[in-house]
């Protein structure tokens, strides 16, 4: 067998010069998600954190209005009047929560020392409660994307507090029913008040209620920029989560 | 007149016992310990009735312990251990009944008759879990959602439940070729059912301990090694109760189904060691929960009870008895039903202990967490074991024995007939 020439002359260039736009900008976007994924992993990448939101491929935000929240992580002061305003607007009883304040202590951190994060049901937009549940008592609302319950189907077995990446539910023993935070739907959003309870009693403005598909909601502007740094809790979870948190 | 007709109903009855009167006719005349063993169990079954119906008054959250953050406890994994035997029973009598390997035979009928007996156990159990089990009968109809392994499972192994029976009711009326179909269509559906409980835990995908597709296949050959220890173990204890020896055909069964029960507990050990293995190249979550496992509070309970008393002392055991030393192969199988009770319990606490927010570093989480089961929780448990106890004793008498029918009993003795026969000219 006679090895075939090579063609110098008519050979291709492999130099990076010669790789297309789309093909460079694709290199570098990946080098940024994976600087930013080596960056103490909490902060996903570079890039906008919409994508961590998307329902699916085709449709960013398939819900209109798309609620979500924004939290200012170094605004809390864990002052407890959200958490006092959830409880008296829905109904929540003492031994269960929709929404608390965690606290995180790093005491080897220059001045400040401790930080507050809310958290509250993240309204997934691929939520493993609404898979598991056998009697879709729980379901995401077609609408609004808020998830749900609907507290006469729920049969206590538990599945989607085991399920919940986020701790959100809890079994409510006077309602017997699972519980959980539905961004204040039943007790204000349908009565025609725009903001949640908790929203509205935080005196830091620590939580921002908006509308994801509505591009000029503050949470629209902040999801989508690149300047600042906005992350979701436990992406890697895959449940798509819409409670966003940045510091500013 | 008259006086002739009731002489000659008299004599009939003496001389034609009805079906009753011979099944009354076998308890009576028992030894006392057979009385006192069936006492203990009625009785074990009727506190966990009164415990579950007690925590079902003052409620759950009250009488049980488990928590928001650990909502799954005990009852949770004693209904996954009573399904996976029932499935696995279902398994091990379908190889005679349904897949006619004739050398099963001899042990089917008392393998469907358990697999019933441990399904309804597992639901009595689940019954005390469920906070609301009336609304299930209701919205698992009306509104169901397919995309949940909970519906599938409740509804396969209800299902299940129902061709087991069949099944059980045809093989009582000697009618095999439709107990056949039924036993096929228990199979299927209980393997099917038996998946999709695996699956409630690998579907998760907010629990790294449980999620991936290894649960469902790992809950299958599970339920084989179950099956196993449970006919081995029932085969032993119910020729003890009726005073009898074991047979050729019996041993030769017993012997078979050993060297299955060892096939399984390879494979599981196996799965085990992998599963180890391939966590600690995982998230951060699992890697904690294996070390819990490994060398944390659960090290006793994985490194004694489920390695040791549920894998490898049963294993030796059941090489060392060549599937022919009973005694050797009951303790065994004893042994192997204690450790697999655990491996259940662990399989489900272990995969809550990792709290949600354990990895965000915050002071409310930064322990894992704990659960272990209140008294009454603990009740309805032995409920489940004494309404097993309980059926199954009664269920030696009322069946007799569950022996073969003369016909099989013929078709099994020829088989293994031929099988010497085959041997002994192999060896010439």
């Amino acid at each position: 067998m006679i090895p075939k020439k090579l063609d110098f002359e008519n050979l291709k260039i492999e130099s990076p010069d010669s790789l297309p736009k789309m093909e460079r900008r694709k290199f570098l976007k990946m080098g940024f998600a994976v600087t930013g994924l080596l960056a103490g992993g909490k902060i996903l990448s570079l890039l906008s954190i919409a994508d961590e939101s998307f329902a699916s491929s085709k449709e960013q935000y398939p819900y209109k209005p798309h609620y979500s929240m924004l939290i200012y992580q170094n605004r809390c002061i864990d002052c407890e009047l959200c958490m006092e305003a959830c409880v008296k607007t829905n109904n929540v009883p003492s031994y269960g929560y929709r929404t608390t304040i965690l606290k995180r202590k790093v005491p080897k951190a220059v001045e400040q020392q401790v930080e507050f994060i809310p958290i509250l049901c993240n309204q997934c937009n691929r939520p493993p409660c609404v898979t598991g549940c056998p009697t879709k008592a729980t379901y995401k609302d077609k609408q609004n994307g808020i998830v749900m319950m609907n507290y006469k189907k729920c049969i206590g077995c538990k599945t989607c507090m085991t399920a919940c990446p986020y701790n959100a539910r809890y079994y409510n023993e006077e309602i017997h029913s699972v519980d959980k935070c539905d961004f204040c739907f039943a007790s204000r959003l349908s009565k025609g008040i725009a903001t949640t309870a908790c929203a509205e009693a935080c005196p830091a403005k620590v939580r921002i209620f908006g509308d994801l598909a509505d591009s000029g909601s503050e949470v629209y502007r902040m999801v989508h920029q690149v300047e600042k740094t906005v992350w979701v809790i436990r992406p890697e979870s895959g449940a798509a989560p819409n409670i966003f948190y940045t510091r500013g | 007149m008259a006086e002739h007709a009731t002489k000659t109903q008299e004599v009939a009855e003496i001389a034609i016992p009805t079906k009753w009167d011979i099944v009354i006719s076998r308890f009576t005349g028992l030894s006392k310990s057979f009385y006192l063993i069936l006492g203990l169990f009625a009785l074990m079954a009727v506190a966990g009735i009164v415990a579950g119906l007690h925590a079902m008054y003052i409620g759950f959250n009250h009488a049980y312990n488990v928590t928001r953050e650990v909502p799954w406890g005990i009852l949770i994994s004693t209904y996954v251990f009573f399904v996976v035997t029932s499935t696995g029973l279902c398994l091990v009598s379908s190889i005679g009944h349904v897949f006619g390997v004739k050398d099963f035979m001899p042990i089917a009928k008392r393998s469907v008759f358990l697999s019933i007996v441990t399904i309804i156990a597992g639901f009595t159990v689940i019954f005390f879990e469920i906070e609301n089990p009336f609304r299930m009968a209701i919205y698992n109809v009306i509104s169901p959602n397919l995309t949940s392994n909970i519906w599938w499972m409740g509804t396969l192994y209800g299902a299940y439940l129902f061709f087991m029976i069949l099944e059980f009711i045809f093989l009582q009326l000697d009618k095999h070729k439709i107990a056949t179909y039924a036993g096929f269509m228990g199979v299927v559906s209980g393997i099917a059912a038996h998946s999709n409980l695996g699956a409630v835990f690998g579907m998760l995908h907010g629990r790294e301990f449980w999620y991936g597709p290894y649960m469902p296949i790992y809950f299958i050959a599970s339920a084989m090694m179950s099956g196993c220890a449970t006919i081995l173990f029932f085969t032993y204890l119910a020729h003890r109760v009726n005073s009898e020896g074991i047979d050729k055909l019996v041993a030769r069964a017993l012997e078979v189904t050993t060297k299955v029960g060892i096939l399984a507990i390879c494979i599981i050990m196996f799965f085990t060691a992998w599963k180890i293995i391939t966590g600690f190249v995982g998230a951060e979550g699992k890697r904690e929960a294996l070390m819990v496992l490994l060398t944390g509070k659960y090290a006793f309970n994985f490194w004694l009870l489920e390695v040791g008393a549920g894998m490898v002392i049963p294993l030796i055991m059941y090489i060392l008895s060549k599937g022919r030393n009973m005694k050797m192969i009951f303790a065994g199988s004893a042994l192997m039903i204690f450790g697999i009770f655990f491996m259940r319990y662990d399989l489900v606490v272990v995969g809550q202990i990792v709290p949600a927010y354990y990895e965000l570093g915050v002071s409310e989480y930064e322990l894992l967490l704990s659960y272990f089961p209140s008294i009454h929780e603990i009740l309805v448990v032995l409920g489940g074991i004494g309404i097993v106890g309980t059926t199954f004793l009664l269920g030696e008498k009322i069946f007799n024995a569950h022996r073969v029918e003369e016909h099989e009993h013929e078709a099994v003795a020829s088989h293994l007939e031929a099988l010497e026969t085959a041997k002994t000219e192999a060896s010439r």
